[in-house]
């Protein structure tokens, strides 16, 4: 009788036991593989690939060959280190625009969901009108006002995502404010600000934590959109998306311009959405085991 | 003085079906080193009276009258702040639900120092020390490992110690254990009554145990409260209690218990509790008494002393003396 009810188990407790789950299951490994191939890439290739503005115009949309791994572009600049320097890029676009989603939409949710009152459905209807208008088109709006760079990126993304983030923490703290274990540490005396950061917060840090890895791969599918559109990154720094507006001129005397930069978006998006997939399962109770 | 003195507390709670008149106009006290059993059935008033003590009923629709006495100092209108100095120091409370009330992001040695960093302003160090002699307190063996444990890592009855650990580790003056042992198996509930005897022995804590076993009230009980529709409608030690019962629905209490089982059937006491959004002036219990009479109908019996210490509202009471 006593251990049928599903009592959350702390993050620290279960990881071992989290990740020989985790080990167990072809897809999120095979995510797991991708999104380190990605982030060797981002990190290590940027030092061993020449210099992404070096243009040689000997060698013109020449294709691949020992000199050039992925071929050059219209102006003769090596595609590979194009893509290593992009893939930094993306990395950054990706993660930062998730941080400042997270630091500035988990406080709201917070408060939002813990104090209730006037806050809440102030908070929740501006969510509501902001989910209303489609991820791109909210950022593709936001990157025009700010105008076209990284900053810019990063924060129409991280903007872009704040509602979804808002919502998730919204919802995990109205569950968890009525849980016993909360009502105990009001009879112990325990003010606000410890029950929202020692109760609260981490018992709804699983479901942020998957949300964090939803949300990377969405920036990095909107940072190349963006860059494609010529709302991002401007092009003499590479980014996919850059690379992909260049490539569409060529796409038939140099199709390889526009296949590296696409398998590149597809395969660190799909990496990360399997990750992201393989923690909900290990790390939310609720997904079944 | 007594250690705490609750007098004419009324609490009603806002609903949308209205006023619902949770307690009605109980007096009671506490000495030092008192057991003190709050017992009726669900909906009585008898967690609402002592979670009033604390001020732990929600606060935006709670209505609440008269006073709170804890040495003297009025708790009904301290301010919030002070309030929380009050909660976890002065009264504490060990709640129905051992398998929830633990937070699980950490380790109990965590939680228990928590508590005493908070109030008593030890050290990080020196909080570890007394959680470990807290867990021995509460007779939790291996205390130095199960100090490193999460809560999923124990079992029902270790958690209950674990939260009588917390509750006692300030030495508070009351102690309030709401349904302590409801959750537990029977083996394990002996064991949780043994922890609450031995902190009233040792430390002089007063306990306020809420609970509809009146097995539980004769085992560990001094004296004992009998609610019923929000009112005290006995009061007398626990031996007194149990060999004279002067309320009908004291003795209906007592004859459905099953060790009372005739022919293996258990006694039930007919009819259903009154609504607790209207009060009318008769007596609460008069619907489903056996003994009642036209005068109960007309006017609510009052608490009156029928014997030293034995106060019970009744016309017609039983056990005369």
């Amino acid at each position: 009788m006593t251990e049928t009810l599903a009592v959350p188990v702390p993050m620290s407790a279960r990881r071992g036991r989290m990740w020989r789950r985790f080990r167990r299951r072809p897809m999120p490994m095979a995510g797991l593989v991708l999104v380190v191939a990605f982030l060797l890439l981002a990190l290590i290739g940027p030092l061993v690939t020449g210099d992404p503005a070096q243009q040689d115009y000997l060698a013109t949309l020449a294709p691949p060959s020992g000199a050039h791994p992925m071929g050059t572009d219209d102006l003769g600049r090596d595609a590979f280190a194009r893509i290593a320097h992009g893939a930094q890029v993306s990395l950054q676009a990706g993660v930062l625009s998730m941080l400042l989603a997270m630091v500035v939409g988990i406080p709201i949710g917070l408060v939002a969901g813990f104090y209730r009152r006037w806050l809440d459905p102030i908070v929740m209807r501006l969510v509501d009108v902001t989910l209303a208008f489609p991820f791109l088109v909210f950022a593709v709006g936001l990157a025009a006002i700010i105008g076209p760079s990284l900053k810019g990126v990063v924060i129409a993304l991280g903007f872009s995502q704040l509602p979804a983030i808002i919502r998730i923490t919204r919802g995990e703290v109205l569950a968890i404010r009525e849980m016993d274990y909360v009502a105990a540490a009001v009879a112990d005396g325990a003010g606000d600000g410890h029950i929202i950061f020692r109760y609260v917060l981490p018992n709804c840090a699983s479901p942020l934590i998957v949300q964090a890895t939803v949300a990377i791969p969405t920036a990095i599918i909107g940072e190349s959109t963006l860059s494609f559109l010529g709302l991002g990154v401007q092009p003499p720094t590479p980014s996919w998306g850059v690379m992909l507006t260049t490539a569409q001129q060529y796409l038939g005397d140099a199709p390889w311009l526009a296949i590296w930069p696409g398998l590149m978006i597809a395969l660190a998006t799909l990496g990360f959405n399997l990750l992201g997939d393989g923690l909900r399962d290990v790390l939310d109770p609720r997904s079944g085991r | 003085m007594s250690l705490l003195e609750i007098s004419d507390l009324t609490v009603d709670f806002d609903t949308e079906d209205g006023l619902v008149q949770a307690v009605r106009d109980i007096s009671l006290t506490l000495d030092e080193g008192e057991i003190l059993a709050l017992c009726g059935e669900s909906g009585c008033g008898k967690s609402v009276t002592a979670m009033s003590v604390p001020r732990l009923l929600p606060p935006g629709t709670t209505r609440l009258s008269g006073s709170v006495k804890l040495d003297g100092r009025e708790l009904t209108t301290l301010p919030e702040p002070a309030m929380r100095q009050v909660r976890g120091k002065d009264v504490s409370v060990v709640f129905q639900e051992p398998m929830t009330s633990l937070n699980p992001s950490f380790t109990v040695g965590y939680q228990i120092a928590e508590v005493l960093r908070r109030h008593e302003r030890l050290s990080r160090q020196a909080a570890g020390r007394r959680a470990v002699e807290l867990l021995e307190l509460v007779g939790i063996p291996a205390p130095q490992r199960r100090m490193k444990e999460y809560p999923h890592q124990l079992s029902g009855g270790m958690r209950q110690r674990v939260m009588i650990a917390i509750a006692v580790a300030c030495s508070p003056r009351v102690l309030i254990a709401d349904e302590p042992t409801t959750a537990l198996d029977v083996t394990i509930q002996a064991g949780v009554l043994d922890v609450f005897r031995d902190l009233r022995d040792r430390l002089g804590t007063a306990i306020i145990l809420i609970t509809h076993d009146l097995g539980v009230v004769a085992d560990i009980a001094d004296r004992a409260v009998v609610m019923y529709a929000g009112r005290a409608v006995e009061q007398a030690p626990v031996t007194e209690l149990f060999a004279r019962p002067r309320h009908p629905y004291t003795l209906g209490l007592m004859n459905a218990l099953p060790s009372a089982a005739v022919n293996g059937r258990l006694a039930e006491i007919p009819g259903m509790v009154p609504s607790p959004l209207s009060d009318p002036d008769e007596c609460a219990f008069q619907a489903r008494c056996p003994r009642a009479q036209a005068d109960c109908r007309l006017s609510r019996p009052p608490l009156e002393r029928h014997a030293p210490e034995h106060l019970a509202a009744c016309f017609h009471p039983g056990g005369k003396s």
